[in-house]
């Protein structure tokens, strides 16, 4: 039996974290009322001209930075032209054959083979606007705010070969362009949109079979779930010899149904007759300028990790944890800046921080308090059971670590006279547990330490109570 | 008052020394329009309420002694395809026919700093499309020389109405000749400057890269100051020109000629060319070298292909600039529709003439796969050939003299069977539009009937300056009357 394999290219689309729109001043602030955000500019207006944001040719010559492209010096936008409602100028502004980047690659760690994945090229054009279908409505409503919003598109080589590999891809992309600043990434608000070439072949052929394009994944879990349904589907033609039935078309992921349907066949592709926009002139950009922008490139994921497990000696699973999203790197770094503590700091982070961040959007409480609570428990003030409830509580308060003790009495009581007293105590009432010990029953010196705590009300520093329970039961 | 030959200076004079006040001048331009456009038709929108609301404020100003823009108090009058805030802009098209603008034009907004009185907006052809003003989807404008001739195109209002004295200058838009064009058919000064020398933000675009918005007057002084108003980088539009803007056009234009080199191309005196039109343009040539200018003949082997390629470029911008017109926002829209694609569809053939239908078919075909490299690729190539020409033979000389239309102004109806036929009459212009270069048509004389003629100087880039001594030297040497008679004709 054949062994096939699954060819993969991307196209990601990611809009650029810049104030103002591509051509226009209008805000790109989401979530403005419909059609706030527009102006004769960005809605199409006859007579009305586009002036390019400076500030996206400086995001995505700092995205081809980061992706190890070459940066086009000269390159110039194009019209791709095509109706459709959501699209004002019935063009889009792009670039067709001189992008703003090319040839660039990510390396990818997978189950620690290493991988490099190609960039064919960054392009930097508009984003459309968007259509609203109201149920039981015979007409469609459409809000331009999107419209004129800029976007880089990415475009890789097809040099991904399983859903796991296009997931990871995403994955690190995503962390190099939020950590850059240049875009938020959010797949679910549209900020960052994926389309995904897919082929089959057999095993160890260097063909390229037909390749169908899927659109309209929402999630990297529904890319993931996506790429394996059309894989299978592919496969099982070229299986059962039929082969031919794999035609070049665009394919919708419908996510409530998991599964892909067709869009249009490549008869219906369209024909966008691009040609050079007449109304920009070509955009030039000094090296110098290239070149001091891409010394604006923050530390990088995978620089950040590699310095992350020298210094801090963590482990990698640790790191890859801890540098997934940069806020979290950077709150880890920042907590361990304030306490010295690095491993007590990844500890707290990966199990507390991250289980509260699976339902919040931020981190609850600041590097300050976490420190502080980390010193408070290494100087013996609090144990680590009642850090655990600090920790509870400082996720709803503003209020230092040290009035949060102070508030909850969970102060540990280190004092020896006071422990003694306690231990004494708990020893006169438990005779039976004394002898058992002395003739060997070391078990009920747990039972005893238990009965101490309790007495402390949990409060005695549990080596200290250990220290005198264990002095006075050999004496 | 009779407006009907003042030149800017006899206005300026005139509201300085308080012969007249600005209101009863442009009351008198407006007399003139409701007695005569009747039969020439170049106005689509006349704005009497806001011109004369604007004149009495140049008028309270001046009394007040307060200083005022550079075109204070002078009327004038836009082709309709540049837009004005709240005041209907249509392109002579049923899809713009009710379209409002919001905004005003970079070229609008220059003449309202400089308090000029806005009289109203002008026909032309379709979205520009047309070399007689016939394919306006409202009227046709008529020459003011004889109203059975069409004015040329496709600024023929602004043509028409400069020449009727409708206003003392007009504003046109040249894309393959359509300032030229008109002007010569008119008897007038057409100026197309340095591609980027007027902004273009709100000129309803045809074919972006050729684009550029000129003027027109009877005299040289008048199309120079009008250009002088409205030049200067803008920063909406991109392609408009930083600096090395030449100013005071009316001082250097009177430095005379002498020394200066006249190139003949001998290509655009072949063929097609109308006898009385050649012999007209090289007379004045004659006069040019009688005041010092040194006349040499050369090769510039264009005029062929530079038609195709004009064609070329040109539909296929427009293919693209005039997609948004689908009915969705704005616009004419259809009445009964039941999808988006029907409604795109009906709308587009309902609110479109035929010719504009023509060249989105035209540059659709040219841009689409399979033909892009053997039509547009090449266009553009010879774009590359033609800008390289231009400027060796501006190594040599200071401008190319050519007739500006090969033949005289034609009838009405004569041409609109043909089109092939009208769109040789832009044969001698477009290369100057593919080339970004500036060109003026400077009245040249009149054939034996009595209609005017015009010869085409072409410059290098920026070299609006010199081409002005040229037009002012001419104008000076032949002293033509170019007031025609309307109202005396039939």
């Amino acid at each position: 039996m054949a062994v096939y394999e699954t060819v993969i290219g991307l196209e990601i689309h990611v809009e650029l974290d810049t104030k103002s729109k591509i051509f226009c001043s209008c805000s790109t602030k989401f979530g403005a009322e419909p059609n706030k955000n527009t102006c004769p500019v960005c809605i199409g207006l006859p007579g009305v001209m586009p002036v390019l944001n400076e500030e996206v040719v400086k995001l995505a010559v700092k995205a081809g930075s980061a992706l190890n492209c070459k940066i086009n010096l000269i390159n110039k936008t194009d019209r791709k032209n095509y109706f459709y409602p959501d699209l004002p100028k019935a063009y889009q502004i792009s670039q067709f054959d001189l992008p703003i980047c090319s040839g660039g690659f990510i390396d990818l760690d997978i189950e620690d083979r290493a991988r490099k994945i190609g960039i064919t090229r960054i392009h930097i054009e508009e984003d459309a606007g968007k259509l609203i279908h109201l149920e039981d409505s015979e007409y469609t409503l459409i809000d331009y705010n999107r419209g004129g919003v800029p976007l880089i598109e990415i475009v890789t080589e097809p040099d991904m070969r399983s859903a796991d590999e296009a997931v990871a891809f995403l994955k690190k992309l995503r962390a190099i362009l939020i950590y850059s600043g240049i875009s938020d990434c959010k797949m679910e608000q549209g900020s960052m949109r994926c389309d995904v070439n897919i082929s089959v072949r057999e095993y160890g052929s260097q063909e390229l079979n037909t390749k169908v394009e899927i659109k309209n994944m929402n999630s990297l879990k529904e890319v993931h779930k996506a790429i394996l349904k059309e894989e299978n589907r592919q496969m099982q033609f070229y299986h059962y010899g039929e082969g031919h039935k794999v035609v070049q078309e665009t394919r919708r992921w419908d996510a409530s149904k998991g599964r892909t349907v067709t869009m249009r066949s490549k008869e219906d592709a369209h024909d966008y007759r691009y040609f050079p926009e007449p109304d920009l002139p070509p955009v030039i950009i000094a090296s110098e300028t290239a070149e001091a922008i891409k010394n604006t490139l923050p530390e990088l994921p995978d620089a950040k990790r590699k310095r992350m497990i020298e210094k801090y000696r963590l482990t990698e699973q640790e790191v890859d944890i801890l540098i997934e999203e940069k806020y979290v790197a950077d709150f880890y770094e920042e907590t361990v800046q304030l306490s010295n503590e690095p491993k007590e700091a990844s500890n707290w982070i990966i199990t507390e921080v991250l289980r509260v961040l699976k339902t919040e959007k931020e981190i609850p409480l600041t590097t300050r308090q976490l420190s502080d609570l980390i010193l408070e428990i290494k100087k013996g003030t609090i144990s680590r059971t009642a850090g655990k409830e600090v920790f509870e509580a400082l996720i709803t308060s503003e209020a230092s670590v040290e009035k949060i003790i102070a508030a909850k009495g969970f102060q540990q009581i280190s004092a020896k006279d006071e422990i003694e007293a306690i231990v004494d105590q708990v020893l006169s009432s438990n005779p039976q547990a004394i002898e058992d010990f002395a003739s060997g029953k070391t078990q009920s010196f747990g039972f005893l330490m238990g009965q101490c705590m309790k007495a402390s009300k949990g409060k005695g520093n549990p080596g200290v109570v250990k220290e005198i329970l264990e002095q006075k039961l050999r004496r | 008052m009779d407006v009907s030959a003042l030149s800017i200076k006899d206005i300026q004079l005139g509201l300085q020394q308080k012969k007249f006040s600005d209101v009863e001048l442009v009351k008198g331009y407006l007399d003139r329009i409701r007695k005569y456009d009747k039969d020439i038709q170049s106005f689509i929108t006349l704005c009497e309420e806001t011109a004369l609301e604007k004149a009495g404020e140049v008028d309270r100003r001046i009394a007040n002694g307060e200083e005022l823009g550079f075109m204070a108090g002078v009327p004038v009058a836009l082709k309709d395809n540049m837009c004005t805030n709240g005041i209907k802009t249509t392109c002579a098209s049923k899809m713009l026919s009710d379209f409002v603008p919001p905004y005003d034009a970079g070229i609008v907004e220059k003449l309202r700093q400089g308090d000029a009185v806005i009289l109203g907006k002008l026909n032309m052809d379709e979205f520009a499309m047309g070399s007689s003003n016939e394919n306006s989807a409202f009227f046709k404008t008529k020459n003011p020389w004889d109203l059975e001739r069409v004015p040329g195109g496709s600024s023929g209002g602004s043509a028409a109405a400069a020449s009727a004295g409708f206003a003392p200058i007009t504003y046109g838009s040249d894309t393959g000749g359509s300032i030229r064009m008109p002007a010569s058919f008119c008897g007038l000064v057409g100026v197309k400057p340095t591609y980027g020398t007027v902004s273009r933000y709100g000129l309803i675009a045809f074919g972006s890269s050729l684009d550029q918005i000129g003027t027109f007057g009877r005299r040289t002084e008048d199309a120079a100051y009008a250009l002088e108003a409205i030049q200067g980088f803008d920063p909406k539009d991109s392609t408009s020109l930083q600096k090395g803007y030449a100013t005071d056009y009316a001082t250097s234009m009177k430095s005379g000629i002498k020394g200066l080199k006249i190139g003949i191309p001998r290509e655009f005196f072949q063929e097609g060319l109308h006898p009385e039109v050649k012999d007209s343009v090289l007379k004045a040539v004659s006069l040019l070298e009688r005041q010092g200018a040194l006349v040499e003949e050369f090769s510039l082997p264009i005029t062929d292909s530079g038609l195709s390629a004009y064609y070329i470029i040109s539909s296929a911008e427009a293919s693209s600039n005039l997609g948004r017109y689908d009915g969705v926002r704005y616009g004419y829209r259809t009445t009964e529709f039941s999808s988006y694609e029907e409604l795109v569809i009906k709308s587009r053939t309902e609110g479109f003439g035929d010719e504009v239908k023509r060249r989105i078919m035209l540059g659709t075909y040219v841009l689409s796969s399979g033909y892009y490299e053997a039509y547009y690729k090449k266009a553009m190539l010879f774009r590359q050939k033609v800008k390289k020409l231009y400027q060796s033979a501006f190594e040599k000389y200071d401008t190319v003299i050519s007739p500006t239309v090969p033949v005289l102004p034609f009838k009405l109806g004569e041409k609109t069977a043909d089109p092939l036929a009208m769109y040789l009459a832009d044969t001698y212009t477009v290369n100057v539009n593919i080339a970004g270069i500036p060109a003026i048509s400077v009245p040249s004389g009149f054939s034996q009937t009595g209609l005017p003629i015009g010869i085409q100087l072409m410059g290098n880039y920026r070299s609006e300056e010199t081409l002005f001594k040229f037009a002012y030297s001419l104008e000076q040497e032949l002293a033509l009357d170019l007031v025609p008679k309307i109202g005396e004709v039939k």
